[in-house]
């Protein structure tokens, strides 16, 4: 049982917990996740570690309420316990110091983070930071709300660029449309060197686009369906450069310009009706009770 | 019971274990075999010759007493014979249920010569459960110790039958035993892989208990390599010997077009989902698609497992798809017959070479080709070669791989001072010791996908030799 010391919403939906778990906190490198059950009933889920304090033996995750499971969890409270945490998975991030491309100038890495995928590119950026980079980070959301850490991500970066779908705060736009003028900005003054980036898999297929053909490098974390995490069952396959790989154990990071992020859609399509339906029904259950509860509560 | 002539025990013919109707039972989890009765055991065991110099001993990987346990059941002491038993095998009431007894105790019977062999599996199985049901009534008190607090330290690592084994032998030895386990449960393949059908996890849940009031600690989620390397486990927290039992589990894919898309699982993934993550109960927050077509590639227990399963998910028609024959084939031959008996349709001597795709992704069938039987070579196995254009298609929305298992490279790779041989599987010496000193291996991680009683056996035999290194250096 792994005890909750500290809770909080940090956006619309976004969820965040702060677990007792001494020994993952000890060997838990930047860019690796854990599996979490939060209750006995619940699936095994991949949530990527956001932060660690070792001296507290604690890990941070910022979960995205999207089904039942991260629903059902957002529940539980400082104080309680979450039934199962296990890692850290996958391999680190790939943190070096990026050579200069244009003397004397500091070449740039840029951390791309949509919607929850910032929480992923959040403790890259730190780690590419400590490493000795200058980093430019590029946030976006469908909206305000939406947009996570960008204070944080200030205190790492030379320049945060925020962009909004509906233009309520920053940029109104893509993450994309922001990349590539970054990128043709920044020639001759440094350049961009490498991408990170964290999102929705549209969003990282779109930004491997841009990057493609100014020839950046771009490392892209993936976000198949697991189960095991431990490379046991294969269900977290991905196709990288026409290979089978499992994400788990052989990514989740991955150069995102041999990805085939197609077949990662499909694939992530595959329970999407039965998750519905749960999620439907969960929330049913839920009203009902509260409203029995209100209804106890009136009856008083 | 008087002591039986030769005449009379020839005379009693065998007994046949109680089952639950094939159409009855493929529509449910529960297990397939009711057990014998306490006077068809009897009966079955007065069936065995007692014979001087028994092949079935010899047969068996750890040479349960046999003849003995079997005499015991004749006299109607069942609990003896379950102890008994157990002084060789600790997890008897498991390896009466999953042991391919036709190929190791009951092959060269004595008795197969003159109708049908000793049913040695049957009588183990009976034995344990009723010393279990005996247990659970309070009837016989469950042997219960707990290791002194100046106790030596050691480790095990993955709680399969190997791993369980070492760890109860350890401990009744004196040890504080830790087990680690990646998952959140104990048991290994015997509770995400072999279905409640064949193996109710119950009964592993009760060897886990078993265990725990013996002093074993069992630490979950602990994925050792990742949450913790061996050399923390021996430098920081003064494990004094390591005994690695992580099993073998990486499926392995065919290579063939289409083995990503929608539908198409590995039996590692599948059978997990249904059995450790419980997706056989509709209400189960673990998805699993349950097809109305099913192809299963392979001819193995796991295929067997897989497809047995499907049809319990509801499907309408489950293919078993096998390269060799019915006579090749590496499953427990009580598998294949219940398999039968539930309907699976059998596609021998067919080999999948495409997975076809619907408009939206998902499954469609599987093209196949159809092969044919080559002369044996030197080891007495017989290779296939494809028939020239016998391609053709069986449709289907699902297909679930199960050609076999490799070497996890999760914990060795962590580990680079292990030498492990071509195929990635840790070597060891003859004590089981792997090149790291004090680090014991077992199980399916040395000799790739074997057996539980190999394992266990694997499990019991290193914590002698552990035992033995530990008196001389720790
Ligand atoms: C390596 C990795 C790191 C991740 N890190 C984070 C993170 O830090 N924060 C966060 O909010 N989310 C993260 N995710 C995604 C997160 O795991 C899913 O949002 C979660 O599993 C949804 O569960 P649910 O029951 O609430 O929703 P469901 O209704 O079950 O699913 C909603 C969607 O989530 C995805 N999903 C469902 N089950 C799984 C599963 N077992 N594994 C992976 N994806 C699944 C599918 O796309 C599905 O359509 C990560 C995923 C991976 C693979
Ligand atoms: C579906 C299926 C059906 C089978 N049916 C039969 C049968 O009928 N009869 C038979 O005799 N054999 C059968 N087998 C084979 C048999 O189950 C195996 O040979 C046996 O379980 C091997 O035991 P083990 O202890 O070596 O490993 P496993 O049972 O594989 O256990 C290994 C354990 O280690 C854990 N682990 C892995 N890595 C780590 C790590 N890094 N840190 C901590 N823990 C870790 C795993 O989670 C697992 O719990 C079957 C196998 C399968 C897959
Ligand atoms: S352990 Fe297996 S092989 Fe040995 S006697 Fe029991 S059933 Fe037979
Ligand atoms: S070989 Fe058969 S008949 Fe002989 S002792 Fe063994 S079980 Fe009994
Ligand atoms: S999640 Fe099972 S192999 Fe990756």
């Amino acid at each position: 049982m792994y005890k909750i010391v500290d809770r909080a919403t940090v956006g619309l939906n976004l969820e965040l917990y702060e677990v007792e778990a001494p020994r993952i906190a000890k060997s838990r490198q930047c860019g690796q996740f854990a599996i979490v059950r939060p209750f006995d009933h619940s699936e095994r889920i991949p949530l990527t570690i956001a932060a660690v304090d070792k001296d507290k033996g604690t890990i941070t995750f910022i979960a995205q309420i999207v089904g039942k499971t991260t629903r059902e969890m957002s529940t539980l409270n400082v104080g309680d316990y979450m039934c199962d945490v296990a890692g850290p998975l996958g391999h680190p991030s790939e943190i070096i110091k990026y050579p200069q491309v244009e003397s004397g100038k500091d070449p740039v890495v840029v951390v791309v983070g949509g919607g929850l995928g910032t929480a992923v590119v959040y403790p890259q950026a730190v780690a590419l930071k400590e490493s000795g980079n200058t980093i430019v980070s590029i946030v976006g959301a469908r909206s305000k709300e939406l947009l996570l850490m960008t204070d944080k991500l200030g205190e790492v970066s030379r320049e945060v660029i925020c962009t909004t779908n509906d233009g309520s705060a920053g940029r109104q736009g893509f993450v994309t449309e922001a990349l590539k003028d970054l990128i043709e900005e920044l020639k001759g003054k440094g350049s961009v060197v490498a991408v990170y980036t964290a999102g929705p898999v549209i969003m990282m297929k779109a930004v491997c686009d841009v990057t493609r053909p100014y020839g950046i490098k771009t490392i892209v974390s993936l976000n198949p369906i697991m189960v095991d995490g431990t490379g046991m069952c294969g269900g977290c396959r991905v196709t990288i450069n026409g290979e089978t790989k499992f994400a788990c154990v052989d990514g989740p990071e991955f150069d995102g310009h041999s990805v085939d992020f197609d077949e990662l859609m499909a694939r992530l399509s595959t329970y999407r009706d039965k998750e519905q339906e749960k999620l439907k029904s969960y929330e049913h259950k839920h009203e009902c009770r509260m409203f029995k509860q209100l209804d106890e509560n009136g009856n008083k | 019971m008087a002591e039986l002539t030769k005449k009379e025990r020839v005379a009693i013919p065998a007994q046949q274990m109680p089952e639950r109707p094939g159409n009855e039972r493929n529509k449910d989890f529960k297990e397939v075999n009711l057990g014998l009765s306490q006077e068809q055991a009897v009966l079955e065991a007065s069936r065995c010759l007692q014979c001087k110099n028994p092949p079935c001993v010899s047969d068996c990987p750890v040479s349960v007493n046999i003849p003995e346990f079997i005499r015991l059941i004749s006299e109607r002491k069942f609990i003896e014979a379950a102890l008994l038993i157990r002084r060789d095998n600790s997890l008897p009431a498991i390896t009466g249920r999953v042991c391919p007894q036709e190929k190791q105790c009951q092959s060269r019977c004595l008795r197969g010569k003159i109708d049908s062999s000793v049913a040695i599996g049957w009588l183990e199985r009976f034995a344990a459960d009723y010393l279990a049901a005996a247990q659970a009534a309070g009837e016989v008190s469950a042997e219960t110790m707990a290791a002194k607090s100046d106790a030596i330290k050691v480790a095990v690592v993955g709680s399969g039958p190997a791993g369980l084994a070492c760890a109860g032998e350890l401990a009744r030895m004196g040890y504080a035993v830790t087990v680690f386990e990646a998952f959140h449960k104990a048991g290994g393949v015997l509770v995400y892989g072999i279905p409640e059908f064949r193996l109710p996890n119950d009964i592993v849940e009760r060897e886990v208990q078993q265990l725990k009031s013996n002093g074993v600690v069992f630490e979950t989620n602990v994925i050792v390599g990742r949450t913790v390397k061996i050399h923390e486990l021996m430098e920081e927290e003064h494990f004094k010997a390591v005994f690695i039992a992580n099993g073998a589990g990486l499926p392995s894919f065919m290579g063939i077009t289409g083995e990503n898309l929608k539908g198409v699982y590995s039996a590692n993934e599948y059978l997990t989902r249904s059995n450790l993550m419980g997706a056989f109960d509709r209400n189960s927050d673990t998805p699993i698609t349950a097809g109305k077509k099913v192809c299963v590639v392979g001819g193995g227990n796991t295929a067997m497992d897989a497809v047995r399963t499907s049809i319990r998910l509801g499907s309408e028609q489950s293919h078993l798809v096998y390269r060799r024959d019915l006579a090749q084939m590496p499953a427990r031959i009580e598998e294949v017959h219940h398999a039968e008996q539930e309907g699976v349709i059998f596609d021998l001597l067919t080999s999948p070479i495409e997975i076809l795709a619907d408009e939206n992704g998902w499954v469609s069938g599987i093209k196949c080709v159809k092969m044919q039987l080559k002369e044996a070579d030197a080891s007495g196995r017989q290779g296939v070669t494809q028939i020239p254009n016998s391609e053709f298609i069986i449709e289907c929305d699902q297909v679930i791989m199960a050609i076999g298992i490799k070497a996890n490279p999760l914990l060795t790779a962590a580990t680079p001072e292990l030498n492990l041989n071509a195929k990635g599987y840790i070597q060891t010496d003859a004590t089981g010791m792997t090149s790291i000193p004090g680090v014991f291996a077992g199980g399916d991680i040395v000799r790739g996908a074997a057996t539980v009683i190999l394992a266990m056996g694997d499990g019991k035999k290193t914590a002698e030799s552990m035992n033995n290194w530990l008196s001389a250096n720790a």
